[in-house]
């Protein structure tokens, strides 16, 4: 299909910068921890080799660096036998050595791969790189006044001062560089769900962190006949077009909708016949579009040269020593052969790490398909309903095993099952044994259920004479008699076996 | 208390170690680049004027274990920059020997402090010379150990890639005395890691070897027999006469006991200076990065934005040296600059380090004037920088090499001290502490 004649016009080329904190409990180069609460004084998690107290040292944190090694492999990247740390030398208020000590020439990773599905197809993104380096702290741009300091934070042309918090300072950071192999911001928002999901799958990534995951994305438009149908354009047309940078990016929704504001904007300045400026540019959250930066963005220089602190690394033997374990894609090839379950099913059920552990161990104990439907939908959509996740009754499978258990023996009904139980469990935090007992939800005995099928025949006269006469809506009236007279705790179909046989006796 | 008559001291105190220890009733002073808890340090600089750590340093912590008591904090220059003790922002040390004279630097105080008996043992730090420097113009023992064997932590970094904190003391055995209490491994610096060669032993050597028993010990008749000392001819000939006249007669004097001396070549070393100073300037224009205001030290006027206020801040807070240091490092690792510059100085380091390879494989150890020329008089010396770097000339190819050298007195020239150093090869402290207990003998 020729791809490129369909379309015409400008298509936006993206590559993005994506910062992801290392979930390790010690910072990267202290023995501070990374473990903040959300109201801690500012500077207090702090020690002189985060503060970069004159004399300090640091010294890595191997955690953080089995945790790079770990997303390295998870990407398919090449990790060299021996890696290094540089200086990144600036002066910024939130940096406290005014050098940040990242990677530069020899980065952990390279040459890495991350494949996603985004609109039912399977994309696949080219990683160039990703290192590990020390989080800045944090500021905060504030305004004189009697009011709250909240009240009082705007942005830095409009302070009148500045706060800084070096709590952050020093936190692991990995930084993964893309390819410019995007083509639509939609896209974009599919490769951080699906980057996100690996990293939790690893266990180095904290997603419910305030800013544990940071964008920076270059964005730049090209015409579309330059677009080949592989999605490939020449590197003479990307050198050409201009690109801006949109920074403070904190969210997946927040990147498609960044960039879909930018390939607009950069649209409209090419259809006026207008350049589209290089230049640095602030994503606003709350306006959903990108500003300048202040005009003149400096040629940055940041005299690169190796950190003499830090030995020379040897990852050679990290990289045998440190296994990853079995990641969504193959953990949903796996439940397809394994439990037979269907694509849909596979894949909810293995987006979330969480979500799969807690899948299996219940499959371990029912029917895969049985689990499957209660885990997948009944469940998931209860919470999803709720905006609850799974971790929230992760510790209650085996009450969660029971509720399956009551309706694989028939002991309640799967209505009662579905709609009263598991809301109550969810609701209430009680156990399904309980909800069942409270709400008289036990299966009717059998002999009640054979009384009210007899009453029922008894007292129905002409429900009886149309069943007799053939009419389809006869039956239904009489298990619905039934069910009523049990007060729904009778089984459907038992109840419609039950009254076939009294009716046709 | 003495009065300090030689101005050693920015800081004076008293700080009781340890009951009893190694150093039990020793007295250290401690250069003010050295971190000290709650006790100012300001590393002879405006800048810190008045910046009191929240913390020891890993060998202040170690000397006050072995039971020392650290009396002050000595004068230096400013940031390590110098080799006088001249731009020390709190005014210049005198020479015990002659009051008119430099101390040498940049651990001038230190130095002087042993020299004029304010305390028996110091601690300095080497980058290209300022421990063996003073010590030779001061007429003690200044060890600058092997890259690796003492911890950096909390040593306020000049160029951290080329310096060590060493001893001063007025015998080889003391200083060695107080070597052993400081070197060793430290989990806080990553650079105190020994790479042991393949099947050695892989503990740090520091930990299993007595320097102090090593400098007592000597060399006896038949080791003093069989040791070869090497003369890098480079090293000597640019020396001041006097200087090399004393230098050659504690040769002969080691000579007569049986030594063997032969000439070595250092082709590189004519590049070392320039090469030195790229790195070290390089490294210190990134180290120095941290002073701007808003943590620590001086503030500046805090007008204008932050980038203003870190300019003033550094504008107010350091000397003329420092700045020209810290502009000439940023200019060498600056894009278009940093291939031709620190890329060359890199290069011309691991020559360098080859060079001393080869010369210690012909030699056991090697031995150089410490210094080129006598104490000068004060103020001689700081109006014409490139003399001042030239005056490290036989002291910074060590630290480009990593490795261990040691200063002992060689005796007078003109009634002023003489330096001779001695190198060896990586970890061979206890090799140069013989070498130099034999030389301490000889010119006795
Ligand atoms: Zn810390």
């Amino acid at each position: 299909m020729a791809r490129a004649a369909e379309r015409t016009g400008l298509e936006p080329v993206i590559g993005l910068e994506v910062h992801v904190q290392l979930d390790t409990e010690t910072k990267v180069f202290c023995g501070c921890s990374t473990d903040g609460d959300a109201d801690e004084e500012p500077n207090t998690r702090t020690c002189p080799v985060c503060l970069g107290l004159p004399g300090a040292l640091p010294v890595l944190n191997e955690a953080a660096v089995a945790a790079a090694v770990k997303v390295g492999k998870a990407l398919n990247a090449e990790i060299p036998a021996e890696t290094q740390f540089h200086r990144k030398n600036y002066y910024y208020p939130d940096l406290p050595k005014n050098f940040q000590i990242t990677q530069y020439d020899a980065p952990l990773c390279s040459d890495g791969v991350l494949e996603f599905s985004h609109e039912g197809d399977r994309r696949s993104v080219r990683i160039r790189r990703a290192h590990l380096e020390e989080d800045p702290g944090s500021i905060q741009h504030v305004r004189d006044g009697p009011a709250d300091l909240e009240a009082r934070t705007t942005s830095v042309d409009r302070a009148d001062y500045t706060l800084v918090d070096y709590n952050r300072a020093g936190t692991p950071l990995m930084e993964i560089v893309t390819e410019p192999d995007f083509r639509e911001p939609a896209a974009v928002r599919g490769f951080l769900e699906k980057l996100e999901e690996v990293l939790a799958y690893l266990g180095v990534f904290d997603a419910g962190s305030d800013g544990s995951l940071r964008v920076d994305a270059n964005l730049s438009m090209v015409e579309s006949e330059h677009v080949a149908d592989d999605g490939t354009i020449p590197e003479e047309v990307l050198a050409d077009a201009n690109r801006t940078e949109v920074k403070n990016i904190s969210s997946h929704r927040g990147a498609e909708t960044a960039l879909s504001y930018e390939a607009s904007r950069q649209r409209d300045q090419i259809e006026a016949g207008r350049e589209v400026e290089q230049e640095t540019r602030h994503y606003n959250e709350t306006h959903g579009n990108t500003v300048s930066m202040r005009a003149k963005e400096e040629e940055k220089d940041y005299r690169y040269f190796p950190e003499a602190d830090l030995p020379p690394l040897r990852v050679a033997d990290w990289k045998e020593k440190i296994d990853i374990p079995e990641l969504p894609d193959a953990r949903r090839e796996r439940f397809r052969t394994e439990y037979g379950l269907g694509a849909e099913a596979a894949s909810k059920l293995t987006s979330r790490k969480a979500v799969a552990d807690f899948y299996e161990q219940v499959a371990a104990e029912f029917d895969p398909d049985l689990a499957a439907t209660w885990v997948a939908d009944n469940l998931l959509g209860e919470l999803n309903y709720r905006d609850r996740e799974i971790e929230s009754v992760t510790d209650r499978l085996d009450e969660f095993a029971r509720l399956i258990e009551l309706v694989a023996t028939d002991e309640v009904t799967t209505k009662n099952a579905e709609e009263t139980v598991l809301r109550t469990m969810l609701d209430e935090g009680v156990d399904p044994d309980t909800v069942v007992e409270r709400e008289g939800l036990g299966k009717a005995a059998g002999e009640e259920v054979a009384t009210a099928v007899t009453d029922a025949v008894e007292n129905n006269p002409d429900a009886v004479a149309d069943y007799h006469d053939g009419e389809d809506g006869a039956l239904n009236f009489l298990v619905g008699q039934v069910m009523q007279a049990t007060g729904g705790s009778a089984d459907p179909g038992t109840v419609n076996e039950l009254l076939r046989a009294e009716l046709d006796s | 208390m003495s009065t300090d008559e030689f101005d050693v001291f920015l800081t004076r105190v008293e700080i009781d170690g340890a009951d009893d220890g190694p150093l039990a009733g020793k007295t250290v002073a401690v250069k003010d680049n050295i971190s000290t808890d709650g006790v100012e340090t300001t590393c002879g600089s405006a800048m810190l004027d008045g910046y009191e750590p929240p913390y020891d340093a890993t060998v202040v912590s170690r000397v006050r274990d072995a039971g020392a008591t650290v009396v002050g904090k000595t004068n230096m220059d400013e940031f390590g920059m110098g080799g006088t003790t001249e731009t020390s922002a709190f005014g210049p040390t005198k020479n015990p020997v002659d009051p008119e004279r430099v101390p040498g630097g940049s651990s001038g105080g230190s130095a002087a402090a042993v020299a004029a008996g304010e305390a028996d043992l110091a601690l300095g730090s080497d980058t290209g010379g300022s421990v063996r420097n003073p010590a030779a113009f001061c007429g003690v023992v200044g060890i600058k150990p092997t890259y690796g064997l003492v911890s950096r932590y909390g040593l306020v970094a000049y160029a951290n890639s080329l310096e060590q904190i060493g001893p001063l003391a007025s015998t080889v055995t003391e200083a060695a005395t107080l070597l052993d209490v400081i070197a060793g491994p430290d989990e806080r610096d990553a650079t105190t890691r020994y790479d042991a060669a393949e099947g050695e032993p892989d503990d740090h050597p520091a930990e299993t070897v007595s320097y102090a028993d090593a400098a007592r010990e000597g060399f006896d008749e038949d080791e003093l027999a069989e040791l070869t000392v090497g003369v890098p001819r480079e090293l000597v000939e640019g020396a001041a006469d006097p200087v090399r006249e004393t230098f050659q007669s504690a040769l002969d004097a080691l000579g007569t006991r049986g030594v063997e001396t032969v000439d070595v070549s250092l082709p590189s070393v004519e590049h070392a200076v320039q090469a030195y100073y790229v790195i070290a300037m390089s490294e210190a224009s990134s180290n120095l990065a941290r002073f701007d205001g808003v943590r620590y030290g001086e503030q500046g006027d805090r007008e204008g934005n932050w980038n203003e206020s870190f300019a003033s801040a550094r504008e107010a807070g350091f000397g003329s040296e420092v700045k020209r240091r810290i502009l000439l490092g940023t200019y060498a690792l600056s894009a278009g600059y940093h291939d031709e510059y620190y890329e060359k100085a890199q290069d011309a380091r691991a020559w360098v380090k080859r060079d001393f390879d080869e010369a210690l494989q012909t030699a056991d150890v090697l031995a150089t004037p410490t210094m080129p020329v006598l104490p000068p008089k004060r103020g001689e010396s700081l109006d014409d920088p490139l003399q001042l770097y030239l005056m490290d000339a036989n002291t910074v190819p060590v630290n480009l090499a990593n490795l261990p050298a040691i200063s002992v007195p060689a005796g007078r020239a003109d009634g002023l001290p003489v330096g001779l150093q001695l190198v060896g090869p990586a970890f061979g402290e206890p090799l140069i502490l013989r070498a130099a207990s034999a030389v301490e003998t000889v010119v006795d």
